[in-house]
């Protein structure tokens, strides 16, 4: 059976993630694939390198999975997560959330790639033409309610 | 009381380290840990101001009363998806 809340080194499988989340119930799953591309802020990228915390990472997907079932009680929602070195084109996360209808499927999707931006313990490491730099987004606060605001404004935009 | 410290993706580069162990006055918090670790690698000082930390892989407050055995980890800002 494929778990819910998962981060490994093993490429992803969004189809079989989403079947995972399935249910006779549902009318609707939506997924979200997080793709390495092959630019940023004017650099030509040729691989990204992924580190993580795993065991803190998996709580808290977990912990967003706790927090999209408060808004959204009926959806299912699973995030996998890649570490190590990803080339370009192939997927760093995949998210599914599956629910009976579309509004609350995209909708939970959406607010759990936004925690997870906000608040998993994973990081990037860019390889570019001419360097490589760590990318450093935001400061992790799970408590910060601004941020989880922030995070349900956009899913429910 | 000993800790262990664990340190992540940019602080482990300058750090040159991904785990150590620190031993601490016995009414540490998860400040006194970094205050000791930036004695130690002046060149993380900046992070001060963006850091998170976890104690026993649960996300804390610098502020966190730690005590014999636990695992510190100083996290920079995060950047998955």
């Amino acid at each position: 059976m494929t778990k819910r809340f998962h981060i490994s080194a093993e490429p992803l499988d969004a189809a079989q993630i989403a079947e995972s989340v399935s249910s006779p119930g549902c009318g609707a799953v939506t997924t979200f694939v997080g793709l390495v591309r092959d630019h940023n802020v004017g650099r030509r990228v040729l691989w990204l390198d992924y580190e993580a915390y795993e065991p803190l990472a998996r709580t808290t997907f977990e912990r967003i999975g706790a927090e999209a079932s408060a808004h959204w009680p009926s959806v299912a929602l699973a995030i996998h997560h890649r570490v190590g070195r990803i080339a370009i084109g192939e997927a760093s996360v995949v998210i599914a959330a599956a629910s009976a209808h579309r509004g609350d499927a995209f909708a939970a999707c959406r607010y759990a790639i936004e925690r997870v931006k906000q608040i998993a313990p994973v990081w990037k490491h860019e390889h570019f033409e001419g360097g490589e730099a760590w990318i450093e987004g935001a400061t992790a606060d799970p408590d910060d309610e601004a941020a989880r605001q922030t995070a349900f404004a956009r899913a429910c935009s | 009381m000993l800790v262990t410290v664990r340190l992540f993706a940019r602080l482990r580069e300058l750090t040159g380290t991904t785990e150590l162990t620190q031993e601490l006055p016995d009414n540490a918090v998860a400040r006194t840990a970094w205050d000791a670790l930036v004695r130690e690698y002046p060149a993380i000082r900046d992070y001060e101001a963006s850091i998170s930390c976890a104690v026993n892989e649960e996300y804390a407050r610098l502020t966190t009363p730690l005590k014999h055995g636990d695992e510190v980890a100083f996290l920079p800002p995060v950047s998955g998806g």
